[in-house]
């Protein structure tokens, strides 16, 4: 499995970070550096065996569905880059 | 009291207690040297205020009697966990300026205790490296160097400012995360002692997260005694974190007694790797020899599927990572790209990541983002979560043959010039975390311990892997092995 340059750009796309067309290439030999690393794992006999959800056997812990917390409007605001009027600011996403 | 700055924990607690010497003291004797150190580039953010202000609180605790072990200890803090009012951007620029408005719950948990910020501590971005050198502050630079040589080396990575300001006395511990390796690797080269307690024994909550199933907190100290009692403040059942265990702390440095006779240490033949330098295979037999010494018995064991295990956390860790990093897109804190006229939020996303995220952290969100893509997901995310499943049965399949705690080296080298794997492919960086990353997969206790120099006068460390929630006797076993190596050497003063 080899990765191409218009892979690479794909999967830049979908972890919506910025490549220029001009590094794609080295992106491109990087990922098949990493894959051909992990390509042993096809190795390994894997039958039967159940993927691991959780390192140690638990039960995630279940709560009452109330409200524990709230009001900190301020303090969720304090660190945006852009906030006004108590929302925080993007540029237009609807036309 | 003379040089307050390299006491440790057990014997600055001592004297707190008797009166011997204040918290201020230890503090402003820290800032001090703190001041002075600023080529090891380990504190990256200084707190002076906050930490004066804390130990005056610690000395009146004191005064007033029945005050916690950890009350008055002079910390540093890695920059991945939260500290209310304080920085904490996990050497990004994608979080300059980041103040959070919350105290992790570690760190709260120090404080309670009465402990004191010195400051952040540097470290590789979003704790992604094994030479603090992906950091956003540069280089933490070892205190340690090669005998004749002013060539500066890595503390190793990532928690590279902690293992620096510990092995240089800049504070009495520190705090460290480990995903792969990130606490007992800069540990081992810088001379001191790390450890990595069971996945779920301390809370991850208020660390900034990296690979959520895989991360765990733990001391940096300069000796075994102050790792368990560091550890003990640290640990504890936390509501805000749901993988956090629901189990009693042991006090663990009254498990100290440096008795191991009857234990059974295992010591796996995967771990002795094809072209493993001489030194390492030297210092690994002279530690099976004190622990057989010391009356434990020792076994030959097989762990089959190590070699798979940095193939898996190659895939596991990157994946986390890339939803775990999802969250940083310029709306809710920290850096925001500047936009062009008719930029949309999609280019606002991607001017923000690719400017904010260094190249590491950039290549580990996309190959976390291609294993979990449409199509490779069963290839690679599924099937390394069945093989992490059978890496955790080999240690399990050992434990239940009656084996205590496993012997390994905790690097494969000794720590190594700055710049010098840059030019290695990423795969050679991978490799030093080929003895640690096993126990992050399987969710276990480990440690690293300082036994021996290597021919150059770097210290080398060795690994124990304790069984589940055995900390105690894992610290035992790790206390036992320190008393009969000895390690008392001290890098000296250049900076």
């Amino acid at each position: 499995m080899s990765i191409d340059k218009d892979t690479a750009a794909k999967v830049a796309k979908l972890a919506r970070i910025r490549v220029e067309a001009a590094d794609l290439p080295a992106l491109a030999e990087e990922f098949n550096a990493v894959l051909g690393f992990i390509e042993q794992l096809s190795e390994v006999d894997v039958e039967g065996v159940e993927p691991m959800v959780s390192v140690t056997p638990m039960r995630l812990p279940r709560r009452e569905d109330v409200v524990s917390d709230g009001g900190q409007q301020a303090k969720v605001l304090a660190n945006a880059p852009d906030a006004r009027e108590g929302f925080f600011a993007v540029p237009k996403v609807v036309e | 009291m003379a040089d307050l700055n390299k006491l440790t924990i057990a014997a600055a607690r001592d004297a707190l207690k008797k009166g011997d010497v204040t918290s201020l003291e230890l503090t402003e004797a820290c800032l001090g040297e703190i001041e002075g150190a600023g080529a090891l580039n380990a504190f990256v953010h200084h707190t002076p205020e906050i930490a004066r202000e804390q130990a005056k609180a610690a000395d009146a605790r004191l005064k007033a009697g029945d005050a916690p072990d950890m009350c008055g200890i002079p910390l540093g803090i890695k920059d991945l966990f939260c500290t209310k009012g304080v920085p904490s951007q996990a050497a990004s620029n994608i979080l300059k300026g980041f103040k959070p408005e919350y105290e992790s719950t570690v760190t709260s948990q120090l404080f309670d205790a009465g402990a004191v910020m010195l400051g952040k501590l540097n470290m590789d971005e979003f704790a992604m490296g094994s030479s603090n050198e992906t950091s956003a502050y540069g280089n933490a630079v070892n205190p340690w160097r090669r005998e004749g040589s002013d060539a500066e080396l890595t503390p190793g990575g990532s928690s590279g400012g902690s293992a620096s300001a510990v092995a240089a006395d800049l504070c009495l511990a520190a705090t460290g995360t480990d995903t792969g390796g990130s606490i007992r690797q800069p540990a081992a080269f810088t001379g001191i002692t790390g450890i990595k307690p069971t996945y779920g024994r301390v809370s991850r909550w208020g660390v900034v997260a990296f690979a959520s199933s895989l991360d765990q907190a733990g001391p940096m100290t300069k000796d075994v005694r102050d790792a368990a009692i560091m550890l003990e403040a640290m640990c504890g059942h936390d509501a805000k974190d749901s993988t956090s265990a629901d189990l009693a702390v042991p006090n663990f440095e009254a498990m100290l007694t440096g008795d191991i006779r009857g234990k059974t240490i295992g010591i796996p033949r995967e771990y002795r790797m094809e072209g493993m330098p001489a030194e390492i295979e030297k210092l690994w037999a002279e530690g099976t020899e004190m622990l057989k010494a010391a009356g434990a018995k020792i076994v030959d064991i097989s762990l089959p599927h190590t070699k798979y295990a940095l193939p898996t956390y190659y895939v596991i860790a990157p994946a986390e990572a890339s939803s775990n990093l999802a969250r940083y897109d310029g709306v809710r804190y920290g850096h925001r790209a500047s936009l062009a006229a008719g930029d949309g939020i999609t280019e606002m996303y991607e001017k923000t990541r690719a400017e904010g995220f260094g190249h590491e952290v950039q290549r580990r969100v996309m190959v976390g983002t291609y294993v979990l893509s449409a199509g490779f997901y069963d290839a690679y995310y599924n099937r390394a979560r069945k093989v992490r499943t059978l890496i955790k049965r080999d240690f399990e399949e050992v434990f239940a043959a009656g084996v205590d705690a496993i012997l390994t080296p905790a690097t494969p080298s000794a720590a190594f010039g700055l710049g010098e794997m840059s030019e290695a492919d990423p795969i050679a960086m991978y490799l030093n975390d080929v003895f640690t990353v096993t126990v992050n997969l399987a969710g276990l206790p480990g440690i690293a311990v300082p036994t021996g120099s290597d021919s150059q006068g770097l210290p080398l460390g060795l690994q124990l892997i304790g069984r589940p929630w055995e900390e105690g006797d894992l610290l035992n076993t790790a206390y036992a092995l320190e008393q009969a190596a000895g390690f008392v050497a001290k890098p000296a003063k250049w900076w």
